[in-house]
């Protein structure tokens, strides 16, 4: 009897599903969609607060003020991001500690296009034009995400993201416009920037294990290659338009589909990155833990105010 | 003592005066206070908002959403109570 009751719920949640009723928190909901959502979403927040290291990295050594204010600006928003996502996750149950623990265990995962270093200023135009880029192909379909909270913080997100990749691209036309020196830092920049820019779509279809089920549940709208493809079709003519060579010898034009077909992804370097074998991979998650400790005095003083606050307010009262 | 014990809020936005305050999200802070700074940061850095209201996430009291067929059905029953119910004769107007 339980079972069928079990069995019933799933087909009416999956017929919701397929009516496009968005699922809300206190929905019922099978255990294994819940599952996927916080693995997804806390990877998502993982991401936007690792995110803000690379970049955080030329603050201070912005070209001028009206790039430093943008640059600031713009890391702001990612923590901001983080925000918007951990609070979703924690609408499905997930402990916001815990989930935070897991990225400093190395549990959790998260992007593994920030691991790579941001060695000169152009890198700041290569991440917002590229990574930032990439970042809406993939936050764009999750607008109609079938989890509420989720789809709900992706609006935001996407409506908040879209100077992020124009603050970019400025940077980057700036410099190609510029001396023989600057142009080539741009060409560097995009040079090492445009193959991890690729793999932030993820496997190959055929080798994404969980696209299938996430397609069934609306939590994933497009397939990681087609993504992929998407991009790839944007953004090569905008590097052409600016006087940039994507760094990809295999990389040409096919008439009949109207799509760039591209040079194979070293699939190798993207799961040694995943696995924490990246350029990076210690450095961030030890600067996230160092934020942490250093910023517990801070969390406790706060707490520790609050709490005699309140104890004041009721003594008054008394 | 974490911030596991920062308490969790929810935050509701004015968008401008005339309208009413609406749900955008949550966040954690030691108090009120802090929730109001926090949220008027996360929430409101392009001109989102001008009133701030938080509330301990704890404090809301919501309906079952397995309950919603017995709470929201009898409304459905009742269709009388929408002007479309009525007929009115071709030539009558202000109405």
């Amino acid at each position: 009897m339980k079972e069928n009751n079990i069995e019933e719920l799933e087909r009416q949640f999956q017929e919701k599903i397929d009516n496009d009723i968005k699922i809300e928190p206190r929905d019922w909901m099978p255990d294994a969609y819940r599952d996927t959502l916080i693995r997804q979403i806390s990877q998502h927040a993982h991401s936007e607060i690792v995110g803000m290291l690379p970049e955080g990295n030329w603050i201070t050594r912005a070209p001028n003020l009206r790039r430093k204010a943008v640059l600031l600006a713009k890391v702001q928003d990612e923590a901001g991001h983080g925000l918007y996502l951990y609070s979703a996750a924690e609408t499905l149950g997930a402990d916001r500690e815990e989930t935070i623990d897991d990225l400093h265990s190395g549990k959790a995962k998260y992007s593994s296009i920030f691991n790579y270093p941001t060695l000169s200023w152009a890198d700041m135009g290569a991440i917002g034009w590229l990574v930032d880029g990439a970042a809406i192909m993939n936050q764009v379909p999750l607008c109609r995400c079938s989890y509420g909270p989720y789809a709900r913080a992706m609006v935001r997100v996407c409506k908040e993201e879209s100077f992020h990749q124009r603050q970019g691209f400025e940077i980057m036309s700036t410099l190609a416009n510029g001396t023989p020196e600057q142009k080539a830092m741009a060409q560097d920049a995009l040079n090492r920037f445009w193959w991890p820019a690729l793999m932030m779509f993820g496997p190959n279809d055929a080798e994404s294990k969980h696209t299938e089920q996430s397609m069934r549940w609306k939590i994933k709208r497009q397939t990681n290659d087609e993504l992929r493809q998407q991009f790839v079709d944007i953004t090569v003519p905008q590097a052409e338009m600016i006087g940039l060579t994507v760094p990809d010898a295999d990389l040409k034009f096919n008439t009949e589909t109207g799509h760039y077909e591209s040079g194979e992804i070293n699939w190798d370097e993207f799961w040694q990155v995943v696995k924490g074998n990246g350029p990076c991979n210690k450095d961030r998650v030890d600067a996230r833990r160092k934020a942490k400790e250093n910023g517990m005095w801070v969390r406790e003083a706060a707490a520790a105010h609050a709490e005699k606050r309140a104890n004041r307010s009721k003594e008054k009262r008394a | 003592m974490s911030n596991a014990n920062w308490p969790l809020w929810e935050v509701f936005i004015r968008s401008k005066q005339g309208l009413s305050h609406k749900h955008v999200g949550s966040l954690r802070a030691a108090d009120a206070q802090m929730a109001v700074e926090n949220a008027r940061d996360v929430y409101t850095r392009r001109s989102e908002g001008i009133s701030i209201w938080v509330v301990q996430s704890n404090d809301v009291f919501a309906s079952d959403p397995s309950e919603a067929d017995s709470l929201y059905e009898p409304a459905d029953s009742k269709v009388y109570r929408h002007p479309t119910f009525y007929d009115v004769p071709d030539g009558i107007s202000h109405m």
